[in-house]
């Protein structure tokens, strides 16, 4: 249990949370309930709800799997700074966010589950969570004539393919064939061609 | 032929399309009745049509919290596929995938618990009403049932100007409702796929809420609060006159002061069997986990495998198969799932765990796996064993030819199965009828092939010996090596074994090319059904569906591929 990442969860709820507000609010709304106007509290408090948690944090080890389209929020949370990144920020924000919706009956759970969100980010400040934006990896750009090795910068008779290697493999093989590197040849080659 | 290939496509949506027409069917009937049964009539002039909505609902959520516990019954699923012979071929495929339809039915229970949820919303809030002073003459003159001492009542809200939120938390069906939503959505969001990724613990500890949520759904009509009238009333109290006159009730004759009643709650009896079978079940583990296992063998393996052999009273398997293992010295709660890889002929069973998460890791250090000193037997730690469970490869006997593919550690079954093969091939009493079974390894690291090495090498050896040699034909294929490998590769590329495993079949280097492969074999066995079975990833396996489906023959008479997938 000790390395379970309690964000990430808290994440998921969170934004489960947001989306019942919004549902309970829209149905309070419509329905014209008695002091409805908490529904359309609930209904704006759920939208701020979702789009502060729709970007995904980073985990702390591992690949992260990114929600559709969530760059551009991510773009937008990075500028809040602090603020995005401390938890101990949003588990007090989702509470406070959570209570006026309390009194209604058609977001009260809403509330409940936000809270619990609340509560599990909580625990995840006090394990020192923090969230860090999902970083989208630079496109390795084919590295035009990368592949393309060096040729041969001796002439032919060639020592073979073990001395050949560059010297840091060189434990790799056994101590047999010169270093590497230009050979010199022990019969002095000459051009033909004159 | 062809009609035992479309039956095995299409089952799946079959199992679906039956479940969801049960559902709508449920649907309909209830609403139907609640929006024309005589004795809700006043309790819909207080409600409208949200009451037939809030019951309908509820009827779909009893359906469906029943089926929800099956497919994880897996003691009783092995049982059934054990003693039917239905159920082998294609139901007996669909039974592997339990776990596909527990994520469905647990979809329908959220879709179901959502109308019934917005639906006595609208029910609270017009309780509520109907008990205001603005509230019109009919429902008011009901909500008004019940305050004299010989009355029952209809509205459950007794007071005017209440919130309804204190109504909600003062009655069982309010709480229990509360609960119960509460417990649905934090099993929803911890088991999403990326939080089973994540942490595996959070989501199995945390579905244990279900039981929180089996009790509440068993309360929740204990309070009986939405009402009817009783028979006696309606044959006494004449509804349709007295609808019109409720300011003449207790002066007309014809209108004595109607009576309700709440009906019964329902929803254990339909949970009530699911609920004991997985009690069973849990029953049964507990009892497989005071049983002795006693280790014979511990094997390092290169790339982090390690190799547990045991032996266990009473234990038989099928090659395919799998167990779960607990170790109660690392977590008390957790049972993980691993393949079997040794065959039935053998007298002791064996596992391959590779360390790819905190339970494995701990595990593969407890049995000194990390290369230190060797260990004390005594001193291993105690494991408990449940199962086997699942059976999706003993179908490899039934076909003429088969097609096995395996990925990474996604051979672990197959080498269970090619065990029991090459066992079956030397006893020379049984008639086989696979005539040829063909085999793909695919891996991404050379050193692991180490794990089966040995046992590729004896299958060559014995099969030629035997003159069996066309009986299995293997390829395996490298996917991924750096520049050392590839020189050496090179250099030994002429010569008669193979450079990194060591058999006379060379490996292939790259992924392979199925579209080859399959022509081939579709060209091989022109009018036969084969059988393709797989351990990998998810891709991967989409891809060879795809093949099986390209490749089969229109032609009833030709050849077909039946494609299974084994995974956790």
């Amino acid at each position: 249990m000790g390395q379970i990442e309690w964000a990430m969860w808290a994440n998921e709820q969170a934004l489960a949370s947001g989306l019942i507000l919004v549902a309970g609010g829209i149905v309070a709304t419509a329905g014209r309930f008695t002091q409805w106007y908490f529904g359309t509290y609930a209904i704006a408090a759920g939208v701020l709800v979702c789009l502060l948690e729709y970007p995904r944090g980073s985990r702390a080890k591992g690949s992260t799997l990114e929600r559709c389209g969530q760059r551009y929020l991510t773009a937008v949370l990075k500028l809040l700074g602090p603020l995005s990144r401390n938890y101990y920020f949003r588990a007090a924000l989702h509470l406070a966010l959570s209570v006026p919706a309390g009194f209604l009956l058609a977001t009260i759970l809403g509330t409940v589950c936000l809270v619990i969100a609340s509560i599990i980010y909580l625990l995840a400040a006090v394990r020192g969570e923090q969230w860090t934006p999902i970083e989208p990896r630079p496109k390795e750009r084919p590295q035009v004539g990368g592949t393309i090795k060096q040729p041969p910068s001796n002439p032919p008779p060639r020592p073979p393919v073990e001395a050949r290697k560059k010297p840091g493999e060189e434990d790799a093989t056994p101590a047999g064939g010169p270093p590497g590197g230009p050979r010199v040849n022990p019969i002095p080659v000459t051009d033909e061609v004159v | 032929m062809m009609g035992c290939w479309v039956l095995n496509e299409s089952l799946p949506i079959i199992v679906v399309l039956l479940w969801l027409g049960m559902n709508l069917y449920l649907f309909m009937v209830t609403f139907r009745w609640y929006e024309e049964e005589e004795s809700f009539l006043y309790t819909r002039v207080i409600l409208g049509s949200t009451l037939a909505w809030a019951k309908a609902s509820a009827l779909c959520l009893n359906f469906n919290c029943m089926l929800i516990l099956l497919p994880v019954s897996r003691n009783f699923i092995s049982f059934v596929r054990g003693t039917s012979a239905c159920c082998r071929g294609p139901w007996g495929r669909q039974l592997d995938k339990n776990l596909k339809f527990h994520k469905l039915v647990a979809y329908g229970i959220a879709v179901s618990a959502a109308i019934h949820i917005v639906a006595h919303l609208f029910n609270l809030e017009r309780y509520h009403l109907s008990q205001s002073e603005e509230a019109p003459g009919l429902p008011a003159a009901l909500s008004k049932l019940g305050n004299s001492p010989n009355e029952s009542y209809l509205n459950p809200i007794r007071t005017a100007g209440t919130n309804p939120v204190i109504e909600l938390l003062t009655t069982i069906a309010g709480i229990t409702g509360l609960v119960l939503s509460l417990a649905l959505i934090l099993l929803m969001t911890s088991s999403t796929e990326f939080i089973r990724q994540v942490s595996y613990e959070l989501f199995w500890y945390t579905h244990h809420v279900f039981i929180i949520f089996f009790i509440s759904l068993a309360l929740h009509g204990a309070g009986r609060i939405v009402r009817g009238q009783t028979p006696e009333s309606l044959l006494l109290h004449n509804v349709t006159f007295c609808r019109n006159h409720y300011d003449k009730w207790h002066a007309v004759a014809q209108c004595p002061m109607p009576r309700f009643s709440g009906k019964e709650p329902s929803a254990w009896k339909w949970v009530l069997g699911p609920v004991v079978l997985y009690a069973c079940e849990r029953i049964i583990r507990f009892w497989r986990f005071q049983q002795e296992v006693v280790i014979t063998k511990v094997i390092s393996h290169p790339s982090g495998v390690l190799e547990l052999r045991m032996k266990k009273r009473d234990f038989t398997m099928a090659p395919g198969q799998y167990i779960f293992i607990q170790c109660p010295a690392i977590s008390l709660l957790e049972w993980h799932p691993f393949t079997l890889t040794s065959a039935p002929h053998e007298d002791f069973f064996s596992v391959h765990i590779r360390a790819a998460g905190d339970w494995t890791e701990a595990l593969c250090e407890a049995f000194g796996a990390q290369g230190q000193d060797l260990k004390d037997p005594c001193s291993l730690p105690r494991l408990a064993v449940d199962g086997p469970f699942g059976a999706a490869l003993t179908d490899v006997f039934h076909y003429p030819a088969s097609v096995c593919i395996a990925a990474g550690i996604g051979v672990t079954p197959f080498a269970a199965l090619l065990k029991s093969l090459w066992h079956k091939c030397c006893d020379s009493q049984s008639q086989l009828k696979p005539s040829k079974v063909y085999f793909y390894w695919i891996c991404r690291d050379a050193r692991a092939f180490e794990w089966f090495a040995d046992l590729l090498l004896s299958l060559e050896t014995q099969m030629s010996e035997q003159g069996k040699a066309h009986f299995l034909s293997y390829r395996i294929f490298l996917t991924g090596w750096d520049e050392d490998q590839a020189l050496h590769i090179a250099l030994h590329w002429d010569e008669n074994t193979d450079v990194i495993t060591g058999l006379k079949q060379k490996t292939f280097y790259g992924r392979p090319n199925w579209d080859d492969e399959f022509k081939q074999i579709a060209y091989s066995h022109p009018s036969s059904s084969i059988g393709v079975f797989f351990c990998g990833p998810r891709a991967l396996s989409k891809s060879l569906q795809r093949m099986c489906r390209l490749y089969s023959s229109a032609d009833p008479r030709g050849v077909h591929f039946y494609y299974s997938k084994e995974s956790f």
